[in-house]
């Protein structure tokens, strides 16, 4: 166990490696020149620009670039953006932020989500599946900043349930948003789960256990959902590692000042080391998610071994 | 069926607990402070690094600046730290500072305090985006000259300080306007305790103005602003403030009609048809200095001949253009200044700004221009200029019987340096703002022949000799009144030869709450944020 964790956390590493190189060569290729936009319709004066230019090593080549890039990782510096903020103090003062958002959707997710697979797979096309259905349907397909928009403005301005935008209320800030961006995974956790359960409920071994009277509470939580849990555990593992990454619409719309956010202006001013530091950071979140879901397969289902 | 029931009670069960665990009004206001909305600032709140207006309108609440302006006529005022901006040959200007004044760490504000900021702000190495603003004074380009990276010197010729209150700067040519320029707030002064720390400056600045920063910037969230107590200025009305950053405009404005933020300037584009209505007295307006216009590639054969570009301008529905697409939020431009500058005159270009299809067509068939051949229109992308730029094609296509092609493919990043390498092969759009409220501001930056890219704004790669004199003249005026009416007279070479064709002039909008009063809008396009008075509703 603890060698196969070993092997998987080492093999992150040329992933990691990889990726981050490839995220600097995009961004090196993105065409325009970031220092001049900085300077929007009043240009600066060519020294502040060689200044400039010079102080983010942007008249390297892109090895070049990369490599001092990683000498200074490798001292424990991620660098700074244009405005001379360093990035691992972005990260410090955003990622709080967006995890403790990426909780509250996942909770949120696990809770409605796999609740209402459950009694959907319990009670097949009685009317809750078919509301489940169509819900998650429309859920689905309307797209999120529409959701959000709506979200915002009938319960937080309209009702006045909720805070309209910012984190001035702590966690209670967080719940709106937090809904909004597990709609979208909390339908597709339930539709999994629907089937997943389903199946599980019809195979042989919850046959027995009914037989052999088990109270049903305990089948349908020990036998059925135990089993049927794998697949929607590898789906949420993904999407924590992927909200992680921040939630660009729905962090813009309430005004959530996380890490989504910042890899946007990043992206959008071309600022190489921030968007490096804070993607390599998300991948790293990515496999590590996914090695907790592995990890996890053992617990639900002692059959699977690890090597 | 008993299994149906269990399931519609769990869900008329979460139902109620939604309804009773979250009710009433989640308004987020603190007592004593009004929210303004910003955007992130580019750079460090420090002056001299700051030409951005979401930096700017901070730095605006922490600094005071060293001359004013009348609200109403715009004329040179001195209810800023200065007593007095005087000189005999418009050469060398001396300063005098009013007594009293200190920053919020309590030291005084001196004249070594406005010569040291300076020389700081000018210095290459430091790469402050606004050293610009210092081009003029003696000595500047030592500063700016780097052999091995190093400077040739580290102050500047041009500047000397007399007594504690008093300094002089040597400019390298005459400059009949200079007083109005030092409005702007790349001149504020900086105390000693900048040079110990620039990067915690630029977090919490210690500036002389009506309110100190009470907590460090941080990004994403804001600042919280207390009334500094021994402002020598006008003190301000409300014992705090705090600047609230957003991202999304939208956001900002349900934040305002839900009482959870106080002042908004910059409506997002669907709310400015609804938003008097809304807020009848909160609704406010104010012409803007913001001037668009469409810029001609002179450098491109096509547009060399004035009869063309003049065909073009006069094809241009102005009046509908502001009306239709843009629901009033603009006025029409008929000049290349704006009218909250001194020096404007109302429709200063005549008829070379008007709408006469007829006239166009004539002068278009004078110069022979190929209608075949389609108008390429360009714009930056992603920056909402696709809805006004299409119907400016309508227009020329309608009007003058040429097709066009919509070039707003690029970034700003991409945009610009093709802008500047002389990349553009029709008509641009291009915008500016004014720093200091003065006609000369919108003139010689943008065409005289010396501020072609890269070393100026002049991207039409405009020059004319004459109108390079005309400034000159201007430049060594006597009086400010007399600069102005020479600065006229080169805003007349220009509507003789229309480098741009000025389109139009932004109106600044803004709302707030119940919870203030007395917001008034600048000309800068800010609040003036000490005259806000906070009445605590409940």
């Amino acid at each position: 166990m603890i060698r196969y964790i070993g092997r998987r956390l080492l093999m992150a590493l040329p992933v990691l490696l990889g990726t981050s190189f490839l995220i600097f060569a995009m961004v090196y290729a993105l065409p325009g020149d970031p220092i001049r936009a900085l300077a929007g319709d009043q240009p600066l004066p060519p020294e502040v620009i060689a200044q400039l230019r010079a102080e983010h090593n942007l008249d390297d080549p892109l090895l070049l670039q990369y490599l001092k890039y990683l000498a200074q990782l490798f001292q424990g510096n991620l660098g700074t953006d244009f405005a001379g903020n360093p990035v691992s103090e972005t990260i410090a003062l955003r990622l709080p932020i967006t995890a403790r958002l990426a909780i509250v959707a996942i909770i949120f997710e696990i809770i409605f989500g796999i609740t209402a697979g459950v009694l959907c797979a319990l009670y097949k096309n009685s009317w809750f599946d078919n509301l489940v259905l169509v819900s998650t349907t429309m859920v689905v397909s309307v797209p999120v900043f529409v959701l959000a928009f709506l979200a915002q403005w009938l319960l937080g301005f309209q009702l006045g349930w909720f805070p309209v935008a910012g984190i001035a209320n702590g966690w209670f800030s967080l719940i709106l948003p937090g809904l909004v961006l597990a709609a979208l995974s909390m339908a597709y956790v339930a539709r999994l789960t629907r089937t997943s359960m389903a199946e599980t409920l019809g195979a042989d071994h919850v046959r027995t256990a009914r037989s052999k009277g088990i109270s049903e509470l305990r089948v349908v939580t020990r036998h059925g959902l135990r089993n049927a849990l794998i697949p929607v555990v590898t789906f949420i593992g993904a999407d924590l590692g992927a909200m992680m990454g921040g939630a660009i619409v729905t962090e813009s719309v309430f005004n959530i000042p996380g890490i989504g956010r910042a890899v946007f202006d990043a992206v959008r001013n071309q600022e190489g080391p921030v968007v490096v530091g804070i993607v390599t950071m998300m991948v790293f979140f990515f496999i590590f998610f996914n090695l907790v879901v592995d990890v996890l397969y053992g617990v639900l289902d002692p059959r699977i071994r690890y090597e | 069926m008993h299994r149906q029931r269990w399931v519609t009670a769990l869900v008329l069960a979460f139902g109620l607990a939604m309804l009773v665990g979250c009710s009433g009004s989640w308004a987020q206001t603190t007592p004593g402070v009004f929210t303004v909305y910003v955007g992130e600032p580019q750079n460090a709140l420090i002056p001299g690094n700051t030409n951005e207006s979401n930096g700017g309108e901070v730095i605006d609440a922490l600094f005071a600046p060293l001359v004013t302006f009348d609200d109403e006529t715009l004329d040179l005022t001195y209810d800023g730290v200065a007593a007095s901006v005087s000189s005999d040959d418009r050469l060398t200007w001396t300063i005098r500072l009013k007594p009293g004044w200190t920053f919020h760490d309590g030291t005084p504000v001196t004249a070594r305090s406005y010569v040291r900021a300076w020389n700081w702000n000018s210095l290459a190495t430091n790469g402050y985006v606004s050293s610009f603003f210092f081009a003029n004074i003696a000595g500047y380009s030592d500063l700016q000259s780097l052999t091995d990276g190093k400077p040739r010197g580290t102050e500047m010729s041009g500047l000397r300080v007399v007594d504690d209150l008093t300094f002089t700067v040597t400019l390298t040519s005459p400059f009949a306007i200079y007083p109005i320029t030092l409005g702007a707030r790349a001149f504020s002064p900086l105390p000693e305790a900048f040079y110990d720390d620039p990067t915690g400056f630029g977090r919490k600045p210690i500036g002389n103005g009506p309110f100190r920063a009470e907590t460090e910037w941080t990004r994403g969230r804001g600042i919280t602003l207390t009334r500094f107590d021994d402002f020598a200025g006008g003190a301000a009305k409300s014992p705090g403030m705090a600047f609230r950053v957003y991202t999304e405009q939208s956001t900002g404005y349900t934040d305002v009609l839900a009482g959870s933020l106080d002042i908004m300037v910059g409506l997002p584009e669907d709310a400015r048809g609804t938003a008097p209505a809304i807020f009848g007295e909160r609704y406010l307006t104010r012409a803007s200095s913001s001037l668009t216009s469409l810029a001609f590639p002179l450098y491109d054969p096509r547009f060399a001949d004035v009869r063309v570009r003049r065909a073009i301008s006069m094809a241009i529905n102005r009046d509908l253009l502001a009306d239709i697409i843009f629901d009033n939020s603009v006025t029409p431009a008929r000049g290349f200044a704006t009218p909250v500058v001194d020096g404007f005159r109302e429709d200063a270009c005549g008829p070379a700004c008007g709408f006469d299809p007829e006239a166009a067509n004539a002068l278009l068939d004078e110069a022979g221009f190929d209608r075949g051949e389609p108008i390429d229109l360009w714009f930056n992308a992603g920056s909402g200029h696709d809805q006004w730029m299409l119907a400016i094609g309508n227009m020329l296509r309608r009007n003058l019987g040429v097709d066009f092609r919509l070039r707003g493919h690029l970034q700003f990043a991409q945009f610009l340096p093709l802008q500047d390498s002389k990349g553009m092969t029709g008509p641009f759009r291009t915008a500016w703002s004014m720093v200091y409220p003065s006609i000369q501001y919108y003139l010689a930056p943008r065409f005289a022949a010396s501020a072609q890219p890269p070393n100026g704004s002049n991207s039409a790669f405009y020059a004319n000799p004459a109108f390079d004199a005309a400034v000159a003249k201007a430049d060594a005026a006597s009086s400010i009144a007399e600069a102005n009416r020479l600065y006229q007279a080169a805003e007349d070479v220009l509507v003789a030869d229309l480098p741009h064709a000025p389109v139009f002039v932004g109106v600044i909008q803004a709302v707030h709450t119940q919870r203030v009063s007395g917001v008034r809008l600048t000309p800068f396009g800010g609040v003036d944020y000490a005259s806000v008075e906070l009445l605590e509703v409940e």
